[in-house]
């Protein structure tokens, strides 16, 4: 499905991403794991389009399709869909005038109809259940006031109704109480599906607890050095960044949490 | 601004030229002012004795006034000698004879703000039989509005048939020597619109110049009178989301409102005047004075507006806050792109007791466009109690526009409160990304993201008012990104 040939991208001159060779199959979950400052949010933003980063040299395609020819919002139409770290608000524009608004450019591209307002909102309340979210956040404004938590609930909540054939989550569980981190992976966990993939960016491996991956990669300096399945996780969980002759300035990933 | 003194007194000239050799019968005077033209103009309305009067003890006394440089706009100076101050309205042979003359830009807007076919030919100013609509519409609004005792006609007309009101209440709360444009006005004004609200009377539908169809070309010197006897509500709207076709380039409006004891005025406006094009040539030139008292106790008038169009626009509705309890609203957005000029706000003068004020305005500035926000928050000695709250937010799109805010408050009275907030945002990269990322089209973004900052002030509009309102916006926006 995701295919990604020697990606090199900078930022302001400075390159961030030195080669990522990445391969993801539909029905797949990769785990991307590796210190900060690794380029994991780079990749991240890379793939969703952010013109802030420069694509210097490789391929990326979705379905065979050229990603690196198509803008954000075009991408966004083909299925990509990527969780922030940190959603950013809107003030004034409710969470359900957004979502339809997303929803509908999605159905256009497809040439379906648009959703009028009364049944979307039925759509949106049955979703908003899935992760804990009370419907009344559908009238605040997007990400207004939101805590940390819910926002990452309501970016779960995007991915859910969206619908997308590649969701790339960002650090989702930073800032999540174990309480918040179950719902969230509950809500990713009902993402998966057989002809959708998805990329999960992380530092730690207790998210992996709660959203089993089938393969594993460890990102550093900018390049993927080691790939692996469910075990490498716990073995980085174990052992630390370090034996795999990667510096990581944090404390080992399993002490946070 | 791109163009210069020269181009503009030409353009301005153009204008004129063009009605005069069109134009055998002389219904456009030749350019300048004097009295004579003065009384030329009140001779061709059929004006009593009294109102010649008025209009010109005004000229001498606009003869005598400067015209103002203090806002934060910058046009060429325009010679008054050189425009014809009465144009009547054209004749059907000189108006496009279907919308296939018409300028298609202008049906390209009309068509993105879902204006009804029927609708676009009016507002492009074609040659339509106007007999249908004025009786299908004057069916509607006439009748009600008659069984309420509601007077709602033209200032002409008014002048005519109610002149005791016209006499109390014209120049009451503007007064001729008020300001320079005012002045111009009060000399000149060519129609615009009366309304008469009788005692304890709930006006029984939203008033709105589009009703009266055959008095839309009123010309550049409008006059607006709105009254509101005791215990009165009225809510009028003026202007309309669809661009109007205008040849006038230069605006000098007046709107007056007087509310006694109980009444209420809300006043909302939508101006969508031709600013201009992308390299910032052309575009109306609009300096209004509008300003309403509230006379009685627990009198209120609230001014709603909405101001995407002309090249220079300079505006601030005002209360003056006479009655105990009285209350005044100004909630405003006003949006400017590529080379637009607005300096627009308010004044609320507080003179009453325990009168109040509260004051939302959003500016959008876009392009190089500069966006100016300018209010007075004035409390008399005899303003006991008094209190005012102000919130002014002005959003930036792109880094070549400005926004500018100049708050002046003046207090003479201890016991008033005032509360001022202010805050400057930028439609930033990250929320555009957010957008795109979820397939949002970056207009679209905008237009959403704009909407949701003018939240505040779209609900102080009439519900589908609204709705146009946020189209309105979209279609201003345009090019402004990318």
């Amino acid at each position: 499905m995701l295919s990604i040939k020697n990606l090199h991208a900078s930022v302001e001159g400075e390159e961030i991403l030195k080669g990522i060779n990445l391969e993801i199959k539909a029905g797949e979950v990769h785990a991307i794991m590796g210190p900060n400052g690794s380029g994991k949010s780079t990749l991240s933003q890379v793939l969703a389009g952010n013109e802030t980063f420069e694509v210097t040299q490789g391929e990326i395609s979705l379905n065979g399709e050229n990603l690196l020819d198509l803008e954000t919002e075009e991408r966004a139409r083909e299925g990509i869909f990527l969780a922030f770290q940190y959603p950013v608000e809107i003030p004034g524009v409710s969470n359900l005038q957004f979502l339809r608004t997303a929803v509908n450019a999605m159905r256009t591209h497809r040439g379906e109809t648009e959703m009028n307002a009364a049944e979307f909102m039925k759509l949106a309340k049955e979703v908003s259940k899935q992760v804990d979210l009370d419907p009344a956040f559908l009238k605040r404004g997007v990400n207004e006031g939101f805590s940390g938590g819910e926002k990452k609930r309501n970016e779960i909540l995007q991915a859910l109704l969206l619908q997308p054939k590649l969701a790339i989550l960002d650090e989702t569980d930073s800032g999540l109480d174990i309480d918040a981190l179950q719902v969230v992976s509950k809500g990713v966990n009902a993402l998966r599906a057989e002809d959708r993939a998805i990329l999960m960016v992380t530092h730690y491996q207790r998210l992996l607890n709660h959203i089993v991956p089938d393969h594993v990669h460890v990102l550093a300096g900018g390049r993927i050095v080691k790939s692996g399945g469910r075990e490498l996780a716990l073995e980085l969980e174990e052992r630390g960044y370090g034996w795999l002759g990667v510096k990581d300035e944090e404390a080992t990933p399993s002490a946070a949490s | 601004m791109a163009t210069t003194d020269k181009e503009v007194n030409e353009l301005i000239k153009r204008e004129y030229e063009h009605g005069f050799v069109t134009d055998i019968e002389a219904d456009t005077f030749e350019p300048g002012l004097n009295e004579d033209v003065i009384a030329r103009l009140s001779a061709i309305k059929k004006e009593p004795e009294w109102m010649l009067e008025w209009r010109l003890k005004a000229y001498r006394r606009w003869l005598e006034m400067d015209e103002p440089d203090w806002a934060h706009v910058g046009y060429p100076k325009i010679d008054y000698n050189s425009i014809s101050h009465y144009s009547a309205p054209k004749r059907k042979e000189d108006m496009p004879q279907s919308l296939d003359e018409v300028d298609p830009e202008l049906l390209k807007t009309y068509e993105k703000l879902g204006i009804p076919l029927h609708e676009r030919e009016k507002l492009a100013g074609v040659a339509v039989d106007a007999v249908f609509d004025s009786v299908s519409v004057a069916t509607t609004f006439k009748e009600p509005l008659a069984k309420a005792g509601v007077i709602f006609c033209s200032i002409s007309e008014a002048i005519q048939d109610y002149p005791e009101l016209v006499k109390k209440y014209l120049g009451s709360v503007v007064p001729a020597g008020d300001n320079f444009f005012a002045g111009l006005n009060s000399a000149v004004f060519s129609d615009g619109t009366f309304v008469y609200v009788p005692k304890g009377v709930r006006c029984p539908m939203e008033l709105s110049t589009y009703f009266r169809i055959n008095a839309a070309n009123t010309g550049q010197f409008e006059r607006t009178l709105i009254i509101a006897e005791d215990s009165s509500y009225v809510s009028y709207l003026e202007g309309c989301t669809a661009p109007m076709r205008d040849e006038n380039q230069l605006h000098a409006a007046v709107v007056e409102l007087v509310a006694l004891d109980d009444a209420q005025i809300k006043y909302s406006t939508v101006q969508n005047w031709y600013p201009g094009d992308e390299n910032g040539k052309g575009g109306i030139f609009n300096f209004v004075t509008k300003r309403g008292a509230a006379i009685g106790k627990n009198s209120k008038i609230s001014w709603t507006q909405v101001e995407t169009g002309s090249a220079v626009t300079w505006k601030y509705p005002s209360c003056v806050l006479r009655g105990d309890n009285s209350v005044g609203e100004f909630y405003s957005v006003a949006l400017t792109n590529n080379f637009q000029q607005a300096d627009t706000g308010t004044k609320m003068i507080h003179l009453g007791k325990n009168t109040s004020s509260t004051i939302i305005s959003k500016g959008i500035s876009a392009g190089k466009s500069s966006n100016a926000y300018r209010g007075l928050v004035k409390f008399g000695p005899g303003a006991e109690g008094a209190r005012n709250y102000t919130q002014c937010d002005s959003l930036l799109i792109g880094d070549r526009c400005g926004a500018h805010t100049f708050p002046y408050i003046e207090s003479k009275n201890k016991s008033a409160i005032v509360e001022h907030e202010a805050t400057t945002s930028k439609v930033s990269d990250e929320q555009m990304f957010l957008c795109r990322q979820r397939g949002i089209d970056p207009e679209q973004a905008v237009s959403m993201i704009v909407n949701g900052f003018c939240k505040e002030v779209f609900k102080e509009l009439p519900m589908e008012f609204a709705v146009e309102a946020g189209k309105l916006l979209e279609v201003s926006l345009e090019g402004s990104v990318g």
